[in-house]
C-alpha cells in the first residue's frame, strides 16, 4: 500500500496503467465513502500535476483542467453564459469543499444530485479521458451512464473539459432547491443558458435538471420550443419534462420534484434572460 | 521509477516546520491530532459535513478530515492554536468570548479559523458574507447569531466590560470560554495521550437479529496486533445498564439477540496502528436477520415480538393524568377541535461524537468521558463493574453539546471494561454513523388531541392520547411518560383534563431524554390547535392564550396551585407590539404578493424544572486555604450551557465576594460532591440553590469568627479576610487556622433538593417546585410555489424569574430555537437512512434569523435569587410558533413534523394554491 503523488500526467498515467489504484484529488468524495474503512491499495493523488490544473482559453472554447477546484471557477474570469456553472460552484458544499473539491472529481463521483453537471450540460461540456494508450473525448451526456457510473476504462484518467465558446450574448443561471441554506445535497436543481435576441425572445435555449434522474438531463423539446418565446412568460409542460424520472427519497417525492422543477426552470430562465 | 512518495511528510505546522510519517490514506485531521498533538482541529463527522476539522492549507479553509496527509507535503497548514499569535485571530477570540458565541466550544476552532479565512479578505463583512462563509460548520448550541455578530464586529471595539463584582444577574462573559476560544479545551476524544489503544465495536447490521460469535480465538491469533477482545462473557458485573432504578434493561453487550442496528456484541482492542487496517467485516459472527417492529403500530400489532419479555404488549410505562371530567366538559363545549400528529425520531446532533479515555490508578479505574451526568455515570459502572463506588471516579472531560443524550452512558462501560481487561490505558471514540446509530433520540410521537371552549373563548375539555416510540430501551422514556401528561396543557388553566401517554418498545435506538422531554412533541399539537381553537371562536389568537393562561392561585391540571411565580401571562404580554406590528406588516406584504406569502404565529410553553415528583438533590462544597485562595467544588457539568458561571455567580453573591476571585474545581467525582445531572432544565435551580446555600454558610462562618453583622462586607486577600462591619474592620489571619482534610482552614457543604410532592394515581400532586414560563414569536416566508420556508424573524419572551447572567439566558434561549426550527422544518432521523450529517440536516448558519428575547422577571420564591430554570423552555414554543406561522400565511395546518418543501408543497396543492 502506498501513496503516490506524481509531478506528471504521463506518471500518473503510468502508474495507472500497472495497476488499479484508488484515485483522488480534493478527497471531497472519496474520504464520505470510505468512512472508517481502512484503505485496500495504492492511492493515486492528481494535485500536484500542473497540467490537468486551471482555466484557459484557446480559440474554439475553453477548457478547464482535471484538478480544478469549485472556488477556482467560481472566481474566474468568464462569459455569462458561464454564470449558471460559476453560481453552481458556490453551492458545492461548503466553502471548504470549494476549495479542495475538483470539478473532475464531481464528474467521476457521478452522483445524480452533483451540482456540478446540469451547468456543464448547459454548456455542452465533452470530457477529456486521457491514458498511456491516447486520448479521447466525450460529449458529457456520454461520460455519464448512470447513478455512480462512468464511461471511464481502466487506465483512464479525465485529464480535462472541453467547453465551446458559447454565444456572446447568452446567459447561464442555476436554481438549487435544498431544505435548508448551505451544505445541502439538492432535492432538485437546475442549470439553463439562454441567450435573447434584439426584441428580447430567447434564440439560444440550453435547459438541464439535476436530481431528478440517474444522470442529469437535458431537456430539449422544452429547449425547441422556447425559442421565439420571451423568458418571462415561458411555460413549462409536463410534456417538456418526459426525459425525468424522479424518485421518492428522504428529501421529497417524485411528483414534488416534477411540480418543483417546472417552477425552477421558469425562474431560472426569467433569471438569466432577464436585462 | 516505481518509488512510492516518501514516506516522511514535511509540512509547515502553525509556522514551524513539522514532520510525521501518515498511513496512505491517512486523513489530514487524524495525521494532525494523533502524530502532530494538534487536538484543536476536532472530529465531527469524518466527511466534510460538520466543518469541526476546518484548518487552512496555503491560507485556504479545507476541512482536515477529507484531506489526505500527504497532501499537505510542503504545504503551509495553520490551526486555531498557531492562529493564535496572528493579531486578527486575536480580535476574534475577544469578539467570540465578548459575544457569547461559544458555548460547548466544540466548532468554535473550525469557526474561528474559517473566519480568519474571511476577515483576511475583508475585514469588516457583512452578515451575507460571514454565513457564506460559515455555512459549512455546523453549530447546535448558539443558534449561530452571536457568532455571526462576533465575526462582523471583530475588528470593532469591545462592548464594555460588565463592571463590578460579577454577582447574579451581571452578563459576564462565560468563566469557562478563554480555553474553548483558544482551542486548548480538552473533549472526550482530547485526552488518551498518542498512542493509546483504540477500542473498536462490533455491532448489528440489522434493526434485530439473533447471532452467534465464532472461532474468536482464531481470529485473534490470525490478528495478533490485537491486544484484547470482549463480548458479553467479559462483563465483570451485570451485563446491564440504565439511567432509571429499576428500567436498567440495557446491555452493555448483546447476548443472543440484538435490538437494534448498531448494538455491539463485542469489542476489539488494538494500537492504533493495527486499529486502522484492520477489517472488521472479517471477525467472526454469524448474524441472522428476525422479523422487527419498527413503529408503535406494528410494535403494538397483536403477535407483534416482545421486546422485553416483562413488558406486554411492548408497553414500557403508561403516564397518566386527570382532573374534572373531560368527555363531559368537551360534550358540553361550543366549539371543539381536533388532530392527530405525528413527530419523527429527531438526533441531537451534538458536534462532538461520544468519546472518553480510561485507565487504571491502582484498584481505581478511572474514566474520562464527555457526560452530562458523572455520578449516574458511576453508578451505572458500579453495577456493570461490580466494583464498589470507591473504585470508580469519573473525571468528565469538555463536552461538545449533549442536549440529554449524554445523560446516558455510551463509551464508558467499554472504556471500563476494556480498562480492567487489559490494565492498559485505553481510548474510544464514536464515529459520525455509530453515535446516530447508538446514542438515544427524542420520541416518535403520535398524538391525538381534543380540546373544547366555550363561545366566550374559555378552554372547556381537553383530552390527549399519545403513543411515543421509545426504542429498544427504556433509557429516559419513563419520564417522558409521565412528563407529557403533566404539561400536555400547556400554561394555562383546564379544570377537565384527562392526558395518557405509553412509551412502546420497538426495535429502534433507544429514545431517551432530549430537551423538553416529550414536551416540545404535544406542545405542536396542543399550541397548533389552539391556534385553530381561536380561528372557529373568531378570537385573535394571543387574546385567546391570554384569555386562558393560568393565573397564580388557579391549579394547574396536577392541582398544584402556585401562589406566586406563574409569569406565563406576562411573556404574552411581552409579545403585543411585536404581534400587532408583525401581523400588520405580514397582511401589507401579502396584498401585494401571490406566490411568496408572509405569516406570523405565536405559541407557549411552561417546564418544570428538576425530576417529576423525585427528590434530585445537588450538594457544593466550598473552602478557603490558608492563603486566601477561595475554592468552589463544582460538581455541575457544564454541557454549553454555563453551569461553572452561574453556579459561581450564585455562590459568590451568597458569600459577597467577587466571583473572579473564585477557583473552580471539578466536575470530578472524587473532589466534588454530587450536583446530580444536567438535565431538566435543574441546574440553575437546584444546584444554583445549593451554591447559594453553601456561599451563605460560608459567610456565616466567617462572620461568626469577628461577631460581624449580616450586611458585612468581606474582602480577600492574601493570607487573610478582611471583615467592615457598620465601619469597624476585623481581620481574620487563615494562618493560624487548622486546615481540614481538604487543605481548608474555612469551608462549607450544602444541599438542596427542591420541595416536591408525589403524584397519586390521577397524577395530582406537587411535581415540580417551579416552572418557567416561554412564548414565542415567529415570522415566516413561504415560497408557495417550491414549498420552502424562510423563517425571517423570532421574538421570544422567556420568563426566568431572575437571570443570573442575561448573556447567558440569551444564549440558551437563540440556541433552542435553531433546535426547535429544526425540529419543525428539516429534522428527520431514519434508522439505517439518516446515520450522517448530510442525510440528516440541522439547520446552518443561514437558517437561522435574528432572534429578540425578551427576558421576564417574575421572581420564583424557591428560586435562588427567584430564578428558574431554562434549557428546555427554549425550544418548546419554537416548533409550535412556526407551525402556526405557516398556518397564516397560507392556511394549511401541517400536522407531521418536519414540515419538509415536499410536504408543505403537497398540502399547499390539496389546498388548492397554483
Amino acid at each position: 500500500m502506498a501513496y503516490h503523488a506524481p509531478a506528471s500526467l504521463k506518471e500518473a498515467l503510468d502508474r495507472l496503467a500497472e495497476r488499479d489504484m484508488r484515485v483522488v484529488a480534493g478527497g471531497t468524495d472519496v474520504y464520505p465513502a470510505q468512512g472508517a474503512a481502512p484503505f485496500g491499495g495504492d492511492i493515486l493523488d492528481l494535485t500536484r500535476i500542473a497540467a490537468l490544473q486551471g482555466i484557459s482559453r484557446a480559440a474554439e472554447g475553453w477548457r478547464i483542467g482535471a484538478t480544478t477546484t469549485w472556488t477556482q471557477i467560481a472566481r474566474a474570469d468568464l462569459p455569462p453564459a458561464f454564470d449558471g456553472l460559476r453560481a453552481a460552484a458556490r453551492e458545492v458544499g461548503s466553502i471548504q469543499i470549494q476549495n479542495a473539491g475538483t470539478v473532475a472529481g464531481n464528474l467521476c463521483n457521478a452522483s445524480p444530485a452533483a451540482d456540478g453537471v446540469p451547468p456543464l450540460l448547459t454548456l455542452e461540456a465533452r470530457v477529456e479521458l486521457t491514458s498511456t494508450t491516447g486520448q479521447r473525448v466525450l460529449p458529457l451526456a456520454e461520460f455519464l451512464t448512470g447513478v455512480r457510473r462512468t464511461a471511464l476504462q481502466p487506465g483512464e484518467l479525465v485529464s480535462a473539459l472541453l467547453l465551446p465558446n458559447p454565444p456572446a450574448h447568452a446567459r447561464g443561471a442555476f436554481d438549487k432547491l435544498g431544505a435548508r441554506r448551505y451544505l445541502v445535497i439538492s432535492i432538485a436543481m437546475v442549470a439553463v443558458v439562454i441567450g435573447c435576441d434584439a426584441q428580447g425572445r430567447i434564440d439560444h435555449a440550453c435547459v438541464a435538471v439535476g436530481a431528478c434522474s440517474p444522470v442529469a438531463q437535458r431537456l430539449s423539446a422544452l429547449e425547441c420550443d422556447l425559442i421565439g418565446q420571451r423568458p418571462e412568460q415561458v411555460a413549462v409542460t409536463p410534456d417538456h419534462l418526459a426525459p425525468l424520472s424522479p424518485i421518492d427519497d428522504i428529501r421529497g417525492s417524485a411528483g414534488y420534484r416534477r411540480d418543483a422543477v417546472a417552477e425552477q426552470i421558469a425562474r431560472a430562465i426569467r433569471t438569466a434572460g432577464g436585462q | 521509477m516505481d518509488r512510492p512518495a516518501t514516506p516522511v511528510t514535511e509540512f509547515t505546522l502553525n509556522g514551524t516546520s513539522a514532520r510525521a510519517t501518515p498511513q496512505p490514506g491517512e486523513r489530514l485531521s487524524r495525521m494532525l491530532r494523533e502524530r502532530c498533538g494538534a487536538r484543536e482541529v476536532k472530529v465531527g463527522c469524518d466527511a466534510g459535513d460538520c466543518g469541526a476539522c476546518t484548518v487552512l492549507v496555503d491560507g485556504a479553509p479545507v476541512c482536515a478530515c477529507l484531506t489526505p496527509a500527504h497532501q499537505v507535503a510542503g504545504r503551509r497548514v495553520d490551526t486555531l492554536k498557531g492562529l493564535a499569535s496572528d493579531p486578527m485571530t486575536q480580535k476574534l477570540s475577544d469578539s467570540f468570548l465578548a459575544h457569547g458565541a461559544a458555548q460547548c466550544g466544540i466548532c468554535t476552532p473550525g469557526m474561528m479559523v474559517a473566519a480568519t479565512a474571511l476577515l483576511r479578505e475583508t475585514p469588516a463583512p457583512t452578515e451575507a458574507q460571514v454565513q457564506d462563509t460559515l455555512g459549512g460548520v455546523l453549530c447546535r448550541c448558539t443558534g449561530y447569531r452571536k457568532i455571526i455578530q462576533a465575526v462582523m464586529q471583530a475588528g470593532a471595539p469591545l462592548p464594555t466590560p460588565v463592571q463590578g463584582d460579577g454577582h447574579s444577574g451581571a452578563a459576564i462573559p462565560r468563566l469557562d470560554g478563554a480555553g474553548k476560544v483558544a482551542g486548548t479545551e480538552a473533549y472526550g476524544d482530547d485526552v488518551a495521550p498518542i498512542g493509546t489503544l483504540e477500542i473498536l465495536l462490533v455491532g448489528a447490521p440489522y434493526p434485530r437479529a439473533s447471532f452467534t460469535l465464532g472461532d474468536i480465538e482464531s481470529w485473534h491469533s490470525a490478528n495478533p496486533g490485537v491486544v484484547a477482545v470482549l463480548t458479553a462473557a467479559d462483563v465483570p458485573g451485570r451485563n446491564r445498564f440504565g439511567v432509571m432504578p429499576g428500567f436498567e434493561d440495557q446491555p452493555v453487550f448483546a447476548e443472543t439477540e440484538t435490538r437494534f442496528r448498531g448494538e455491539p456484541v463485542a469489542a476489539i482492542v488494538a494500537p492504533p496502528e493495527v486499529a486502522a487496517t484492520l477489517d472488521l467485516s472479517l471477525f467472526p459472527v454469524t448474524w441472522t436477520r428476525l422479523d422487527a417492529v419498527e413503529n408503535v403500530a406494528d410494535a403494538t400489532a397483536p403477535g407483534a415480538p416482545l421486546l422485553h419479555p416483562d413488558r406486554a404488549g411492548n408497553v414500557m410505562v403508561t403516564g397518566f393524568v386527570a382532573c374534572g371530567d373531560a368527555e363531559a366538559a368537551l360534550a358540553a363545549s361550543d366549539v371543539v377541535v381536533e388532530g392527530r400528529y405525528a413527530t419523527p425520531f429527531v438526533e441531537h446532533a451534538y458536534i462532538e461524537p461520544e468519546a472518553g479515555y480510561a485507565h487504571l490508578d491502582g484498584d481505581k479505574v478511572v474514566v474520562h468521558a464527555c457526560t452530562q451526568a458523572p455520578v449516574l455515570d458511576r453508578d451505572g459502572l458500579q453495577m456493570v463493574l461490580g466494583l464498589s463506588p470507591d473504585r470508580i471516579r469519573i473525571i468528565p472531560t469538555g463536552v461538545g453539546g449533549g442536549f440529554g443524550s449524554k445523560l446516558d452512558m455510551s463509551v464508558q462501560p467499554y472504556l471500563a471494561i476494556a480498562a480492567l481487561k487489559t490494565g492498559q490505558p485505553v481510548r474510544l471514540a464514536y464515529s459520525r454513523v455509530q453515535s446516530m446509530q447508538m446514542s438515544t433520540k427524542r420520541h416518535p410521537s403520535e398524538l391525538y388531541l381534543r380540546i373544547g371552549a366555550s363561545a366566550d373563548g374559555r378552554l372547556k375539555g381537553f383530552a390527549l392520547q399519545g403513543r411515543f416510540n421509545t426504542g429498544a430501551y427504556a433509557s429516559w422514556g419513563p419520564t417522558v411518560a409521565n412528563r407529557v401528561p403533566v404539561h400536555g396543557s400547556g400554561p394555562y388553566f383546564i379544570r377537565d383534563y384527562r392526558a395518557e401517554a405509553q412509551g412502546i418498545h420497538t426495535h429502534c435506538p433507544p429514545s431517551g431524554a432530549f430537551r423538553g422531554f416529550g414536551v416540545p412533541q404535544a406542545a405542536i399539537a396542543q399550541e397548533t390547535l389552539f391556534d385553530e381553537l381561536a380561528e372557529k371562536l373568531g378570537m385573535d389568537p394571543l387574546e385567546f392564550r391570554l384569555k386562558n393562561a393560568l393565573n397564580t392561585g388557579q391549579p394547574t391540571v396536577c392541582g398544584q396551585v402556585f401562589t406566586q411565580g406563574v409569569g406565563i401571562r406576562a411573556c404574552l404580554e411581552a409579545l403585543k407590539p411585536d404581534w400587532s406590528r408583525e401581523r400588520a406588516a405580514t397582511e401589507a406584504f401579502n396584498a401585494e404578493n401571490t406566490v411568496l406569502k408572509r405569516g406570523v404565529g405565536i405559541a407557549a410553553g411552561w417546564y418544570g424544572c428538576g425530576n417529576t415528583s423525585l427528590p434530585n438533590p445537588s450538594t457544593i462544597k466550598c473552602g478557603i486555604r490558608a492563603d486566601g485562595t477561595l475554592v468552589l467544588h463544582q460538581g455541575a457539568m457544564d454541557i454549553g450551557q454555563g453551569a461553572n458561571t452561574v453556579i459561581t455567580q450564585l455562590f459568590a453573591t451568597a458569600l459577597g465576594i467577587p466571583t473572579h476571585r473564585i477557583e473552580l474545581i471539578g466536575p470530578d467525582t472524587d473532589l466534588t460532591p454530587d450536583a446530580g445531572k444536567t438535565s431538566a432544565s435543574r441546574q440553575t435551580f437546584v444546584t444554583g440553590n445549593a451554591a447559594r446555600l453553601a456561599g451563605a454558610a460560608l459567610r456565616a462562618a466567617i462572620l461568626t469568627r469577628v461577631n460581624a453583622g449580616p450586611e458585612a462586607t468581606l474582602t480577600l486577600g492574601q493570607g487573610r479576610i478582611h471583615v467592615t462591619d457598620n465601619g469597624r474592620a476585623h481581620v481574620i489571619d487563615l494562618s493560624d487556622l487548622p486546615t481540614d482534610a481538604d487543605g481548608y482552614v474555612l469551608g462549607a457543604s450544602e444541599t438542596y433538593d427542591p420541595p416536591t410532592k408525589p403524584l397519586d394515581k390521577n397524577g395530582q400532586g406537587v411535581p415540580y417546585a417551579q416552572f418557567g414560563y416561554a412564548a414565542h414569536l415567529a415570522v415566516v416566508e413561504i415560497d408557495t410555489r417550491l414549498g420552502t420556508i424562510r423563517p425571517l424573524r423570532f421574538t421570544a419572551a422567556h420568563d426566568v424569574g431572575h437571570a443570573v447572567n442575561p448573556a447567558l439566558v440569551e444564549g440558551q434561549v437563540e440556541g433552542g430555537i435553531a433546535q426547535g426550527l429544526g425540529m419543525a422544518l428539516m429534522e428527520e432521523y431514519i434508522p439505517g437512512r439518516t446515520d450522517n450529517l448530510h442525510d440528516y440536516l440541522i439547520p446552518t448558519i443561514g437558517d437561522v434569523p435574528p432572534i429578540e428575547t425578551l427576558i421576564i422577571e417574575d421572581p420564583d420564591e424557591h428560586g435562588p435569587y427567584g430564578a428558574k430554570g431554562l434549557g428546555e423552555h427554549a425550544l418548546i414554543p419554537t416548533a409550535p410558533a412556526l407551525l402556526n406561522a405557516i398556518r397564516h400565511a397560507t392556511g394549511v395546518a401541517i400536522r407531521q413534523t418536519p414540515v419538509t418543501p415536499a410536504r408543505l408543497r403537497a398540502a399547499l396543492k390539496e389546498a388548492g394554491h397554483d
